[in-house]
């Protein structure tokens, strides 16, 4: 990439200790965010999109930690920081969205106050500023009334209202990346849409770059710039979602979109991947996909791929390696 | 590019074999893998045990038998402690005012402490178990008021309560006999205690009714009674354990205060509280053993229960770990 | 709102109801009626008399509205033991407990509060355990044995403070009070910490527990996303939304003060309903009981009412009607 990205996720390692010895979640995670793009990270529940945000913002939940590589923003390390360093990115830098409107909003307190304190904390303004920027980013989410609105509790609002005061919260202060972690999932589907189509929006408008996690490919394919898929606590797969989608090049991915229905394509079976994804204390040795995998050969079982060009786009998948050399 | 090195799973334990008893499954879950790493746990547990064997065992364990007016000697009257100046290693916590030797009444008073606290709580359980699931099948208007009168009776101290029957046993009964009074006192204590019970079941018997398998036995036949015992009791077992635990805890020191207070035992088989009522007497004239050991083991057998029911709850909550 | 004001009046009238039958069956069947009323030394023509006026023949209603009538003025006959009115002999001892029971209220909610957030905060730190152990103490430790501990550490080693009685008050016209001499408070010192050991150690754990609960929500996990600074996480939101589970519970322990009043008056000698309401146990003195009994719940029922009011007072949720407006 010409342009310097503004977050570099490298080797990304996140373990858990437990009782019965120490589970890693994360395993050898790496990818970049260009400023102002949309980056989807999608896979099944447990495959670890949810962690990597959680990394990424340094709100990990005991007993999980960061056990190896490193997180950039905008070149520097932001993962070994101090706490109260790491708070003052938080929320100014890199905002967050998480999936339940309903729980997200402290129900004892307006709308208002929880926006207005959040720029009060970030921005040298005065409260009288703080108040009109609350309002200013009311509307812009589309809230009507929302002078009126401003001093409601969070009960009086309907599930997608709530969301959209949670964007209006993640861009309080104007930060550079928004991790959304399933922003749609908990709303109906007629909702999902305006809610996706808002956040495309509001972030060019605003040039914030979106880190978004979803299982759900139909929100990928309507809002992302490029796609990451993951798989058993690593990626598999990424590249510009387009691609991804019509020519994927890992056995997963093929399998993810083989699965979805469609309108256009005439199926008469829905794809189905046989097994399930393994649990963190069973993982397969070599590709992590190998026992599910209808194309899996004997490398497959020894030796794990990373990353590597597969067309369009980049693929952990042993399909796609160049023919060994073979030594002089 | 170099092959990748392989990464081995982390290394666990061995899993149970399947038909592995229910004894082989308590030591291997997490009720006793807590219970193994918390100190206090088992502190509590020793303590425990050590105050119910003594207290079983008064007959035989006791140095002395201080009920028994033949062998007291007044001579040995107000002794202090073995270990003090003026104590005889004859009696080990000193002596009351009538010669009694401290640690045997202890042991004998125990006793009786912790019979009512135990029988207090069985018949609460029994009785907040029954009428939870009364409430909780039977719906309707019969649910409705065993729910009023657990609401009515909860915002009442139990004290008062337990007061209150009293009381009105004795005015009615004045020259009761002793079983009779104890009778009523077990009665008093735990009519306190029953709504937590009855709560809980009743909860969980109205999910378990909505469920589908419910519906289906008695669209069957089933009876009522063989649903709520396989299907509901086993699920309410836990949280009963741990509240009838605490439980026991709560009747032991209810039952001290009671008498305690004069009106709980018959002065005829004195618990720890009527010995402590005994001691504060004497403690100005220095005398301090009399009070304090009945309550020292008082405390203590209250605390370890209360420990014991601490961590059970806490072993028996999933989310915490 | 109204609906519910007026619903949770009922429901409380009823109970005061339950209550006045229960001691309405305590004086007509437990001793006899006529003794409960006029004592002992009545002389057999007032004894006719007053079977007459009480219209003992009559029906069981229209006894029960006498009753009632009779309640509602404060008239509950004579003591068994005493001789005196019951009336006279609560409204002399009413100050003493409602002092000690103030008191020991507002120590336990002052310490009992700011530590219970210090345990929740500080949780694993050795200070917290220490409290959270010196808690469990609390509850497990009956209130006499405390009252007898402390009276040998203070009265009889230390020599510091008093061990009985109420010490010098000042009448405030129906009101006696000790608060203002410092005999009064010397005397009072031990039995309000006494009383209030037992709330002090319960809210102290129920704090600490809300607010553990509290600091795992989703809310608070968005409001340090949003990089708000930990002061403001945990004293502006986490102990608000901690607090407003607490009210209902510390409202409610302070009927419990007042009922373990009892035993605290009992160890102390405090003269005050508690230590009344015993001697009357003892006595199986029925007046003395009955009396006890209604105006207890009464204090109860209006403790519970208000407790529910204050719900309302403090989370928004229930007090603005829902509005369900547009997406």
């Amino acid at each position: 990439m010409a342009i310097k990205p503004l977050l570099e996720v490298r080797h990304l390692r996140v373990e858990f200790p437990t009782r019965r010895g120490t589970l890693l979640a994360l395993d050898d995670v790496s990818f970049d965010i260009a400023p102002g793009e949309i980056l989807g990270v999608v896979g099944e529940s447990g495959a670890g999109k949810s962690l990597t945000g959680a990394a990424i913002i340094g709100l990990l939940e005991p007993p999980g930690r960061v056990a190896g590589g490193e997180i950039l923003l905008d070149g520097q390390r932001i993962d070994n920081l101090p706490a109260e360093a790491m708070r003052k990115i938080r929320g100014r830098r890199i905002g967050a969205i998480f999936q339940d409107p309903l729980t997200s909003l402290n129900p004892l307190y307006t709308v208002g106050r929880q926006i207005i304190e959040t720029i009060q904390v970030h921005l040298k303004v005065s409260a009288a500023e703080a108040r009109q920027r609350a309002i200013a980013l009311l509307q812009e989410t589309g809230i009507p009334a929302a002078e009126q609105r401003i001093d409601q509790y969070p009960h009086q609002f309907s599930g997608g209202m709530r969301q959209r005061v949670v964007i209006a919260l993640a861009l309080a202060a104007q930060p550079e990346l928004i991790v959304a972690d399933e922003p749609t999932t908990a709303l109906d589907v007629s909702i999902q849409a305006q809610i996706i189509a808002l956040l495309k929006k509001l972030t060019k408008e605003h040039g914030a770059a979106v880190m978004l996690v979803t299982h759900d490919m139909g929100v990928i394919a309507e809002a992302c710039d490029r796609v990451a898929v993951m798989y058993a606590g690593r990626i598999v797969e990424i590249g510009p979602v387009a691609e991804v989608i019509h020519h994927p090049a890992h056995p997963y991915t093929a399998g993810l979109m083989g699965s979805i229905p469609s309108m256009d394509i005439e199926r008469e079976r829905l794809m189905q991947i046989d097994g399930a994804m393994p649990r963190l204390n069973a993982i397969p040795s070599g590709c992590a996909f190998n026992p599910r995998c209808p194309q899996a050969f004997e490398r497959c079982r020894s030796e794990r791929p990373d990353l590597m060009p597969a067309g369009a786009t980049r693929a952990a998948c042993w399909l796609h390696a160049e023919p060994l050399q073979v030594p002089a | 590019m170099t092959p990748a090195p392989t990464n081995p799973p982390p290394a666990l334990t061995v899993p149970l074999p399947p038909d592995a008893g229910v004894l082989a499954r308590f030591f291997d879950g997490n009720v006793w893998h807590s219970f193994k790493q918390s100190p206090m746990a088992i502190v509590a547990a020793v303590i425990a045990l050590v105050c119910v064997v003594s207290a079983l065992g008064a007959n035989w364990l006791a140095p002395h038998n201080p009920m028994d007016l033949a062998t007291l000697e007044l001579s040995d009257a107000r002794l202090p402690p073995a270990w003090m100046d003026e104590g005889k290693s004859k009696y080990l916590l000193g002596t009351d005012d009538q010669g009694r030797d401290i640690l045997s009444a202890l042991m004998y008073g125990s006793r009786i402490s912790l019979f009512v606290g135990l029988a207090s709580v069985a018949v609460s359980v029994v009785v907040g178990v029954g009428l939870g699931l009364l409430a909780g099948f039977a719906g309707g208007r019969i649910d409705g008021f065993i729910m009023r009168v657990c609401d009515v009776m909860l915002s009442f101290p139990s004290i008062l309560i337990a007061l209150l029957i009293d009381g009105v046993g004795r005015a009615m009964f004045p020259n009761a006999h002793e079983s009779l009074a104890f009778f009523v006192l077990i009665l008093a204590i735990s009519l306190t205690g029953w709504v937590q019970y009855a709560r809980t079941v009743r909860g969980s018997t109205l999910v378990e009714r909505q469920k589908e398998y419910v519906q289906a036995a008695r669209v069957i036949g089933v009876s009522p009674f063989r649903i709520m015992r396989r299907h509901v009791l086993p699920n309410v077992l836990g949280p009963v354990l741990v509240l009838a635990t605490i439980q026991i805890a709560a009747a032991i020191i209810t039952e001290a205060t009671l008498s305690f207070l004069g009106v709980g035992v018959p002065p005829t088989s004195p618990s720890l509280g009527t010995l402590i009522r005994v001691g504060q007497d004497f403690l100005f004239s220095g005398e301090w053993w009399i009070t304090i050991f009945p309550g020292v083991v008082l405390v203590m057998i209250s605390l370890s229960v209360n420990l014991l029911g601490d961590w059970l709850r806490d072993a028996l909550n999933p989310r915490l770990n | 709102m109204l609906a519910f004001v007026l619903r949770r009046l009922f429901q409380a009238l009823i109970v005061m109801l339950t209550v006045a039958f229960i001691a309405f069956m305590l004086f007509q069947f437990v001793g006899d009626p006529v003794t409960n009323l006029l004592g002992q030394d009545a002389t057999p023509e007032q004894r006719v008399q007053l079977r007459a006026d009480l219209g003992l023949d009559e029906p069981f209603v229209v006894q029960f509205s006498h009753f009632i009538a009779n309640a509602v003025q404060g008239e509950f006959g004579i003591s068994l033991r005493q001789g005196r009115k019951v009336s006279s002999l609560i409204a002399e001892r009413f100050p003493a407990t409602l002092e000690l029971a103030a008191v020991a209220a507002l120590i336990g909610l002052a310490l009992g509060i700011p530590l219970g957030v210090f345990a929740a905060l500080r949780r694993g730190s050795f200070l917290s355990q220490a409290v959270m152990t010196g808690s469990l103490l609390g509850v497990s430790l009956p209130n006499f044995l405390i009252g007898i501990l402390l009276i040998l550490v203070f009265a009889v080693l230390l020599k510091w403070l008093p061990s009985f009685g109420r010490g010098d008050v000042v009448a405030l016209g129906p009101f006696t009070t000790g608060l203002l001499t410092t005999d009064g408070l010397r005397h009072l010192l031990l039995p309000a910490i006494t009383l209030s050991l037992f709330p002090m150690a319960l809210v102290l754990r129920l704090v600490r527990s809300e607010m553990l609960e509290v600091l795992r929500t989703d809310y608070i996990k968005f409001a340090r996303a949003r990089g708000l600074p930990d002061r403001m996480v945990y004293f502006g939101h986490a102990l608000k939304n901690t607090l407003v589970p607490v009210i209902t519970i510390a409202g409610l322990q302070l009927g419990g003060i007042i009922a373990f009043a009892i035993v605290t008056e009992t160890v102390f000698q405090w003269p005050g309903m508690g230590l009344l309401f015993i001697q009357a146990v003892q006595f199986a003195d029925i007046p003395v009981m009955a009396a006890y009994l209604c105006l207890i719940a009464l204090i109860f029922v209006t403790i519970n009412l208000v407790v529910d009011l204050l719900y309302f007072a403090v989370d928004p949720r229930l007090r603005i009607e829902r509005t369900a407006t547009g997406h």
